[in-house]
């Protein structure tokens, strides 16, 4: 099992670096554009490349590559050439609020997709119809457009939360909650819209299976036939969308984070877009990256504790 | 209405669209979308109002006759803007469909046709492309390509190419290896012209949802982009009246809400559009499905008739472990009416009987044994009969008191060995959790009853077993292990339906002995189902007959044997004797019977 899941988490190792220094090479297609983003429309040429050789971007791009790789090996990511911050701060001082609410989100995924999907998969019904209208409607609304809705009525309009800023969990528990509790709904929303009826469909796959009966028959009562070995049996593919829906939601967060005004790594790398901040935007990506494997690797970790047939696999 | 015409490939190419459009939703849909673009086309003449065109004395007005969205904060008419807004949009979403749909359509159907390596790399670049979320991806592009939208929706689309690659790429692969595909292969058509003929219309359903829903995202992204000012400020678009408004959210919320309803609506359209397809896509099938079983109602019903006087007799003898009456079992059929596979069975077993039931697949003999235990598929339901287990009727009990009886009273050996031990458990769990339930017997004692009981059915190593996963035993081994585990909590009647059947010949010849041995020790009543004759003549006691839901005779393995009274009992009897492998064991098990 070790080597099984070890060869994945190489492969997603892998398939991350490669992304990244796709990354690297897409932020240096055009170093013009990017000094004369910095710079200005106005600045002369002289200026422009004055400014390249300053940011070293005047190099051949394979060079910059592997002087920014060895570094970021061995923990610098470089300044930002906005703010002359060092990238890693910047990522360290932000990331975790928006981990917060990503992962706040993702319980809230889990919890809710759990209760709806097993009543819709074993009450079926009228449950089972407003699960599955509501998933189409869930899933198709933009979440930043749920977002401005949630804010206008509930933060604007009736006044129950806050609609901007953030406030760290340790600090005030209580202001946490008014912060975050908007932004995360407005978040775990499309995921819930995924995953329920992921956990739905494999709970109804797996409720006719053979040994389902055949436990019944043993006298095993219903409840804890589903419970116990029907939901264990069929949690594997919601778990994984489940993982999609986490990386996803840093798309999410950029979006939703402008929103509530909240200082989280979204709004970071949107400025940094906004500025050319080339450092900035490549330690943003390695951030999400980074969650991409561990993530992966936390899936599969679980995957492994629920099925034995995975556990397995060589 | 079922459409009873068998549903060929043909004419489901030819009448998707109408088909969508007789779709109420879909009709709404395709209505949606139609009279959003044309007013966009219209915007001007619609709205009355150029986009850009300032009412000074009319800031943040309300809706009212003259701006029927009222105005936003430069005094601008904002239903204008939201229509001059709408292609701008649509078209900035389509930019990065169309580069997603056809860089994932050309390479899907290149990589799912001809495999090899352009399918390693296909898959490998879409691995890559989809390894980040869109938004993040779009970051990085845009500080270097600056405010410009269309290379922006370029980059969108190729991200998005990953997934239409995917799904295009699974598609192939289900057709590639078709019968009209080898065909063509055959008579040398063209590779090229072999993908345009026959493997691109059958792409065409799954890239059309795919697409439906990818446009619901490229509208919200393209809006989210400019929202977050990331975009042209100044070109038009939603996105554009969402930056604006957000700024107002506090002074004029309805300013936002317009934008916002328009992004959302469209998003939900274009999303439930896509729905829409893939449901008369899939309707194909279904429709093919209800024909089947509508007319196998429709021949249940003709063939036989129920007496319902038979289903209200008391049981006579309380000496049976089981005595059925009258038992119907039906399955809700087409047009509301109930299709009958079990109708009026009677069946009695005395204490350390074993009565076989044959018949040929599809007779009923498992709905017989799924009501006994009351474990029937779902939508079936015993429709009459009783079914009196150790003098209790269980057809009216309570689910409460059924699940004391199960196991305790009545257990079941199922036909298919490996599909029945739960994949995720030990095989020892699996065990001690009904003897703990129904035994009440504590988490050691349980163990040491499981580890007997696997030495009693014959496995030679109960500790290793024990701790076994299913998939890592044998199946002659996983039969065992059921069977153990039906007699695990001290049952009365065991109900084995056609416990040998996926077995290998010795093994079930194995699995047999160890019935008969279980009947001995036990004192077991055996209800055994099968359509071998040779096994009946093996191991029963009595055998009934069933035929089309119902028992046409029982008796005596013996008498039965020697003089058939049925047609249809001779014309099994007969059917087996041309069947050589079977001949054998039914040989001599018949010898064996006349001579006991």
């Amino acid at each position: 099992m070790l080597w099984y899941i070890l060869q994945r988490f190489l492969a997603s190792l892998m398939l991350i670096a490669v992304v990244i220094a796709g990354t690297f090479f897409i932020l240096h297609l055009s170093t013009d554009k990017v000094a004369r983003g910095i710079l200005g429309p106005d600045a002369t040429q002289e200026v422009v490349l004055q400014k390249k050789q300053e940011l070293g971007l005047d190099r051949p791009i394979v060079t910059q590559f592997a002087d920014w790789a060895a570094r970021a090996l061995h923990g610098d990511l470089g300044r930002s050439w906005f703010s002359g911050e060092p990238v890693i701060t910047a990522i360290a001082t932000r990331l975790p609020v928006t981990l917060a609410i990503i992962t706040a989100a993702t319980v809230l995924i889990a919890a809710v997709s759990l209760v709806l999907g097993v009543l819709a998969a074993t009450r079926r019904g009228w449950i089972d119809q407003a699960v599955q209208v509501l998933s189409v409607m869930g899933f198709a609304i933009p979440n930043f457009i749920l977002a401005i809705l949630l804010v206008s009525v509930f933060a604007i309009r009736l006044g129950w939360f806050r609609a901007v800023g953030y406030q760290s969990l340790f600090d005030s528990p209580a202001g946490w909650l008014d912060t975050v509790t908007l932004p995360v709904i407005a978040l775990a929303v499309s995921g819930i819209s995924g995953v329920a009826p992921q956990v739905r469909g494999a709970l109804l796959d797996a409720l006719g299976k053979d040994y389902v009966r055949t436990l019944r028959s043993r006298g095993l009562p219903w409840r804890r036939v589903v419970y116990r070995h029907v939901l264990r049996g069929s949690m594997g593919p919601a778990l994984s969308m489940l993982g999609v829906h986490f990386i996803g939601m840093f798309g999410g967060a950029v979006l939703i984070e402008r929103i509530f005004a909240i200082p989280g790594i979204g709004q970071m790398s949107v400025n940094a877009a906004l500025n050319s901040d080339v450092p900035l935007v490549m330690g943003f990506v390695v951030a999400v990256s980074f969650f991409v494997v561990l993530l992966n690797l936390i899936v599969d970790l679980i995957q492994a504790w629920l099925d034995p047939r995975v556990r397995m696999t060589t | 209405m079922i459409d009873r015409k068998p549903p060929g490939p043909d004419t489901r190419r030819r009448s998707l669209m109408a088909r969508v459009l007789q779709n109420p939703l879909g009709a709404i849909c395709l209505g949606y979308l139609v009279l959003t673009i044309l007013a966009g086309f219209m915007a001007s003449s619609i709205s009355g109002h150029h986009p850009n065109e300032v009412f000074p004395r009319e800031i943040r007005l309300g809706p009212s006759a003259a701006h029927w969205m009222g105005t936003d904060s430069s005094g601008r008419d904002i239903f204008s803007r939201l229509l001059h807004g709408t292609l701008p949009t649509l078209r900035d979403a389509s930019i990065a469909v169309i580069v997603a749909s056809l860089l994932g359509t050309l390479f899907g159907l290149v990589a799912g046709y001809f495999g090899k390596w352009p399918e390693k790399i296909g898959t490998r670049v879409a691995d890559l492309l989809m390894a980040l979320p869109g938004l993040v991806v779009l970051l990085a592009v845009r500080t270097v390509v600056g405010p410009s939208m269309p290379l922006m929706m370029i980059a969108l689309g190729i991200v998005m190419s990953g997934g239409f690659f995917r799904v295009v790429h699974a598609a192939v692969l289900g057709v590639r290896n078709e019968l009209f595909v080898d065909a063509a292969r055959v008579f040398r058509v063209s590779d090229t012209r072999i993908i345009l003929r026959h493997i691109l219309p059958t792409v065409r359903g799954p890239a059309v949802i795919l697409a439906a829903n990818l446009m619901a995202i490229s509208i919200a992204i393209q809006a989210g982009l400019v929202f977050l000012g990331l975009g042209d400020l100044f070109a038009p678009g939603w996105g554009n009246l969402l930056n604006g408004g957000f700024a107002n959210i506090y002074i004029a919320p309805l300013e936002l809400l317009w934008p916002s309803v328009a992004i959302g609506l469209t998003c939900v359209i274009f999303f439930l559009f896509g729905n829409v397809v893939r449901d008369e896509l899939a309707r194909t099938g279904i429709n093919a499905a209800a024909v089947a079983r509508g007319q196998g109602a429709a021949d249940g019903n003709a063939r036989h008739r129920h007496d319902p006087a038979a289903a209200d007799e008391a049981p006579t003898d309380g000496q049976a472990v089981l005595g059925v009456r009258g038992l119907v079992v039906g399955y809700p059929g087409a047009d509301g009416r109930v299709n009958r596979v079990v109708d009026g069975v009677d069946l009695r077993i005395a204490r350390g009987e074993i009565h076989g039931l044959i018949g040929e697949s599809g007779s009923g003999k498992s709905q017989v044994v799924l009501s006994i235990i009351r474990l029937l598929p779902e939508g079936g339901r015993i429709v009459a009969g009783s079914i009196f287990l150790g003098g209790r009727d269980v057809v009216r009990m309570m689910e409460r008191e059924m699940d004391r009886l199960r196991g305790r009273y009545v257990a079941y050996i199922p036909q298919e060995p490996m599909s029945n031990l739960d994949p995720v458990f030990t095989v020892g769990s699996q065990l001690v959790e009904p003897m703990r339930i129904q035994l009440g017997l504590g988490r050691r004692a349980a163990r040491n009853r499981a580890m007997e009981l696997l030495e009693q059915v014959g496995i030679d190593d109960p500790k290793r077993v024990f701790d076994s996963y299913p998939h890592q035993i044998s199946g002659g081994m996983a039969q065992r292990i059921l069977i153990a585990g039906a007699i695990s909590c001290g049952p009365t009647l065991l109900i084995a339906d056609e416990p040998t059947t996926a077995l290998d010949v010795t093994i079930q010849a194995e699995i047999l002995e160890l019935l008969r041995e279980l009947r001995r020790q036990l004192d077991l009543a055996v209800l055994l189902v099968t359509h071998n004759l040779g096994v009946v003549a093996d191991i029963c006691d009595k055998v009934s007959v069933m035929q089309s839901g119902r028992i046409v005779e029982t008796g005596s393995v013996g008498d039965i044997f020697a003089d058939p009274g049925h047609p249809y009992t001779r014309a099994l009897f007969a059917a087996t004797l041309d069947d050589a492998p079977t001949r054998a064991p039914y040989a001599s098990g018949l010898i064996e019977a006349n001579h006991g």
